[in-house]
């Protein structure tokens, strides 16, 4: 029982880890540019079907792949942005509500049409597990939790090195004074896009190698990264991680006692629990 | 626009307000280089309406702006600021998920130019900011997060300071500390404009003032002079 506990919770923080990748762009979106991005998911699954592109097509190795993903994301986030959330700047929760859901459907429909509906592979074939004390690790996973320690890691020292970083953080404190203070703002939210399609890239891509890709995998975790944001606290990075690592390892190890088909539900419930309980998150987020 | 010339920056007959009726009804102003003018008056005066039009943060529906010569009535607080005027807000003027050095490099962020003197002119102006630079500002208090505001609008080495009511809120030592602050700042050759509900002190140390009363113009003189003024000081100074 209790190997069977610790078991779950390593799959719990492979599935984290891309949780918390994908809560991280969805949080920097929401506190720099004022709205939720419900065409996240959609945009983690195109990534993955870039990455496809990369090893079946172009015969990349799987992190080299991952790279040319991670390019074409962070072009296909600006892009989005520049010809449509960019003439939305001061629209009204309900439209940006809209318009994100409508992208999502656009980056759904045209991947089925691109890639069609069927699954697909990275790689076929048996490939042995890491066995040590009884667990069990595929080597992907271990990428999965390595890639994204790294990709955090890096996006710590952006924020906190670079001018672009800071001022996206003083971006999120107060658009109005970075306006004031001459800070380009539209430069700031065009890096805002290439770091949270990267972040999406490396979200999809890993969520492809763990299990498979379908048109639908990104939009089906949609529900667990804005949870794990909110349960974090929207718009504090930091929070976001910690809330992908908790969503991940409740929803895994809840496996023990229900269906596994309910996963996503737990998600959910976590979600709904803390908007009523502490709506601001564990560690405090934008209000 | 004869006056133009030789003012930094010259404000004429400026209506405007945030919807549609107007708060500002036909204000004028004028602010020459490396001085010090004041606007006070009582609340709901329009005061701090006034600066905000003259910063673009309000639409003005008539009326004239210029700086330096070139009239900026139409143009947006990023194109401003570019030109030489920085503006302290009365609230929310810091960011305070930054540190103080970062809050300083962000007053800088339009330059690319070492600005490592400016940083050192306001640890000078105020040395409790060099020993906190790596402090969070929102962990500071309000008289500090005030030097805080004040040091990022000087990192572009303005030609006028705009400073919306900066004692609001601070214990009278604190006011009396930033207003020997921006008299300093004054000395450097830097314009000022300040808006102020303390209005005894801040006409006290102005070259000029400015009483609005109802979004107008009411009176206009030297600062000792407004002090002295009988009506000014029967209608808000306190007798």
């Amino acid at each position: 029982m209790l190997l069977n506990v610790v078991q779950l919770t390593l799959y719990g923080i492979v599935l984290g880890s891309i949780i918390a990748l994908g809560a991280i762009g969805v949080s920097m979106v929401y506190a720099i540019l004022g709205f939720s991005h419900f065409a996240h998911g959609d945009m983690m699954t195109v990534a993955a079907y870039f990455g496809f592109v990369g090893v079946v097509t172009l015969h990349l190795p799987l992190p080299l792949a991952l790279i040319f993903s991670m390019i074409l994301t962070a072009c296909l986030a600006v892009g989005i942005d520049r010809v449509i959330y960019s003439r939305l700047r001061n629209a009204t929760p309900i439209i940006m509500l809209i318009s994100t859901i409508g992208v999502s459907f656009m980056l759904q429909s045209l991947t089925q049409i691109v890639w069609g509906p069927s699954n697909e592979v990275y790689q076929s074939g048996i490939v042995l597990p890491y066995k040590f004390l009884g667990l069990r690790l595929q080597p992907v996973e271990v990428t999965i939790i390595l890639g994204s320690v790294l990709l955090v890691v890096l996006l710590h020292f952006f924020l906190h090195g670079t001018k672009i970083g800071k001022a996206m953080r003083a971006m999120s404190d107060n658009r109005s004074l970075s306006q004031i203070t001459g800070i380009n703002t539209e430069l700031v939210i065009i890096w805002t896009w290439v770091i949270t399609g990267v972040l999406a890239a490396a979200a999809g891509v890993f969520l492809g190698a763990d299990t498979q890709l379908n048109p639908r995998m990104g939009f089906n975790l949609l529900l667990a990264i804005f949870a794990a944001a909110i349960l974090g606290g929207i718009g504090n990075l930091y929070g976001s991680i910690l809330g992908g690592l908790v969503i991940g390892i409740v929803e895994e190890v809840s496996t023990i006692f229900i269906d596994p088909g309910y996963k996503p539900a737990v998600g959910f419930v976590i979600m709904v629990i803390m908007l009523i309980v502490r709506p601001y998150g564990i560690l405090g987020g934008k209000r | 626009m004869s006056e133009t010339n030789g003012n930094l920056l010259v404000a004429e007959d400026v209506y405007g307000g945030y919807g549609s009726a107007d708060i500002l009804n036909g204000i004028s102003l004028r602010v020459a280089p490396g001085e010090f003018v004041s606007i006070v008056g009582p609340n709901g005066a329009g005061k701090s309406t006034a600066m905000k039009s003259l910063f673009g943060l309000i639409k003005v529906r008539a009326g004239k702006i210029a700086f330096e010569g070139r009239e900026i009535t139409k143009l947006r607080p990023d194109q401003i600021v570019r030109l030489g005027i920085c503006y302290v807000p009365q609230e929310f003027n810091i960011f305070p998920s930054l540190t103080v050095k970062e809050n300083l490099e962000m007053g800088a962020f339009i330059r690319n130019d070492d600005y490592s003197a400016e940083i050192e002119n306001v640890y000078q102006l105020f040395p409790i900011l060099k020993e906190r630079r790596r402090q969070l500002v929102g962990t500071m208090s309000g008289g500090q997060r005030q030097m805080v505001a004040m040091g990022r609008a000087l990192m572009l080495k303005p030609r006028l300071l705009m400073l919306d009511e900066p004692s609001a809120g601070l214990s009278p030592n604190f006011i009396e500390l930033i207003f020997e602050r921006i008299q300093e700042i004054n000395r450097t050759g830097v314009g000022i404009l300040l808006v102020e509900q303390n209005a005894r002190q801040a006409l006290e140390i102005s070259d000029r003032g400015y009483v609005l009363v109802m979004g107008r113009n009411r009176h206009e003189d030297t600062g000792p002079n407004l002090v002295n003024n009988k009506e000014v000081a029967e209608m808000f100074l306190g007798g």
